[in-house]
């Protein structure tokens, strides 16, 4: 870790506009959350519905997009990253670094708000908002690693990211069964039900293979973007 | 190819590049260039696309060699981060953090190297780039030349014994061009090795003890400026002339030495010259001694292509290396 990498990033991540993209998801969340609890009371299985399908299953993922190629590949793009890469300093460092800015912003931006918003549906009760928070917080972590990696590994990381995260973990993790097991967003659920009791939420993805995944998943994509950040060309306009 | 060195060379600051090539695909965009860059100050100069900026990304380690070896004191630079204690770089593009002031940016450089008193160190950079009124503005609202001389300040923070400046005089106005000038020679003379490339003579010639000079990915020529300016102007040179009576200047152009050719075309005479500084001087006292008024005169082979181009497949190629 670098305290004046983390810096940088954190000012470049919420001192500009991308700061609205990371706000605006988790205040439609919390709104909608306000709004169901006014209409309806406490409600249980509204609360399920609404975090599995678009706290975990389409914020996670999209904060995840903005956060984890935001702290990197903008800066690779603009060449500012040559500020940070001529310095004597590990270039595995620099991408950890990076890695802990977006994690700690989905704590922030994914975990904290889903608390709110399931704790605003349902209290306490059945630990779904525990669970939850617990779900965002594992996903976001292990989702800050992968698109950090994207970010370095390809010059179009949002795209490949948009797909990604619709596409894979919107689409075939969510309905295909088979294909259920490698997908960051069921690792989260599987989170999410290991501690809640609700009845109105089960998974397929047991804890045991869930944990394990998104930790060598974080770990493998961290060890990657370090070896790619320390061979990484920048080329001339000759 | 043989290899060129300053006599002032140590064992501090010395960048060898051994036989590089680097090539995009099917694009090579440096051929085989060997050449020692020591103590003082080179000029790596070039045209447009010749290389320069590859060459300085390799010497910079932020692009590795397709073939051969670069070394900063004998280390390989390319996946090496301990050289940049020794070196300080200055890159081409915009490279900078426009949400930072000029102060935050330049002391996170000194912060970013683990300085003793980095708040000393990037005064004192800032300081010598004349850029301590505008520090704690943001950087955004910088204009071209203090945005180039913010990224000068942050690549001096700690006072490096190699500075690698990639087109630094870029965007400058004249002052502030001269004052950088001024800053490169001293930190020259002082005993650090640096390296800047351009694609003006003029620019080289005035800070650059030494000149590389690139074409097409080759290393072209190697030496004393005074030397590669005056195989520059010393080539054979084509100039337009219209007069009043093309014909009559014609025949007593063709009369003296300092001509080698002389046609005449629709568009007036062309005149080539094998002695730049006779015939510039003859032109105007023949015209005026047989009664010819000159209407224009310009050179029409004075692009740096073609001056480049010259010091690869000239008659005195490689007289310096």
């Amino acid at each position: 870790m670098n305290a004046v990498v983390a810096d940088i990033t954190y000012r470049a991540m919420l001192g500009r506009k991308r700061i609205w993209l990371l706000v605006l998801l988790p205040v439609a969340l919390i709104g909608m959350a306000a709004l169901l609890r006014a209409v309806d009371g406490p409600d249980e299985h509204t609360a399920v519905i609404l975090m599995k399908t678009f706290a975990v299953g389409t914020m996670l993922p999209l904060l995840g997009l903005i956060a984890g190629t935001g702290v990197i590949a903008p800066e690779i793009e603009d060449g500012t990253i040559i500020h940070l890469l001529a310095k004597p300093i590990s270039r595995p460092v620099i991408a950890v670094t990076k890695f802990a800015v977006a994690a700690s912003l989905l704590v922030v931006f994914a975990a904290l708000p889903t608390f709110i918003a399931a704790y605003l549906l349902t209290g306490a009760e059945s630990g779904v908002a525990y669970g939850f928070t617990l779900g965002a917080l594992f996903g976001g972590v292990a989702y800050a690693a992968v698109f950090l990696l994207l970010g370095v590994v390809t010059r179009h990381a949002v795209t490949v990211g948009v797909i990604y995260a619709l596409v894979w973990e919107g689409v075939v993790g969510g309905y295909v069964p088979g294909a259920r097991k490698l997908s960051i967003q069921q690792w989260a659920q599987s989170v999410a039900d290991h501690f809640s009791t609700s009845p109105f939420f089960s998974t397929d993805v047991t804890l045991g293979f869930a944990v394990p995944a998104m930790a060598i998943v974080t770990v493998g994509a961290l060890l990657w973007a370090g070896r790619r950040l320390r061979v990484l060309s920048l080329t001339g306009d000759d | 190819m043989t290899m060129t060195t300053s006599p002032t060379t140590t064992r501090q600051g010395v960048i060898e590049l051994g036989q590089v090539s680097r090539w995009y695909g099917n694009v090579v965009a440096v051929n085989d260039v060997t050449m020692t860059i020591g103590p003082g100050v080179t000029g790596l100069l070039g045209p447009n696309g010749a290389g320069k900026s590859t060459l300085l990304h390799m010497m910079a380690g932020f692009l590795a060699p397709s073939t051969g070896t670069a070394t900063l004191n004998g280390q390989p630079i390319w996946r090496n981060h301990e050289i940049y204690r020794l070196v300080g770089l200055v890159p081409e593009k915009e490279a900078v953090y426009g949400f930072l002031t000029g102060w935050q940016f330049v002391l996170s450089a000194a912060r970013l190297h683990r300085l003793p008193s980095p708040a000393d160190a990037a005064l004192r950079a800032l300081d010598l780039v004349e850029m301590t009124a505008a520090k704690d503005r943001r950087i955004e609202t910088y204009s071209k030349g203090m945005r180039q001389r913010v990224k000068v300040a942050a690549a001096l923070v700690h006072d490096p014994m190699v500075l690698l400046l990639d087109e630094p005089f870029n965007g400058m106005d004249p002052r502030q061009r001269m004052h950088l000038m001024d800053l490169v020679r001293d930190m020259g003379r002082a005993g650090r090795t640096i390296l800047f490339s351009s694609h003006i003579l003029e620019e080289v010639e005035r800070v650059a003890e030494q000149i590389e000079v690139l074409v097409a990915g080759r290393h072209a020529a190697s030496g004393d400026y005074r030397e590669i300016r005056r195989r520059m102007t010393d080539r054979p040179h084509l100039f337009r002339v219209r007069s009043s009576d093309d014909r009559r200047l014609a025949a007593a152009l063709i009369s003296d030495s300092s001509s080698s050719a002389v046609a005449l075309t629709a568009q007036g005479i062309e005149v080539q010259t094998v002695d730049f500084r006779r015939f510039t001087r003859l032109l105007p006292k023949v015209a005026r001694d047989i009664g010819v008024h000159l209407w224009q005169l310009s050179p029409t082979d004075e692009d740096l292509e073609s001056v480049f181009s010259y010091l690869i497949s000239g008659p005195t190629s490689g007289g310096s290396r």
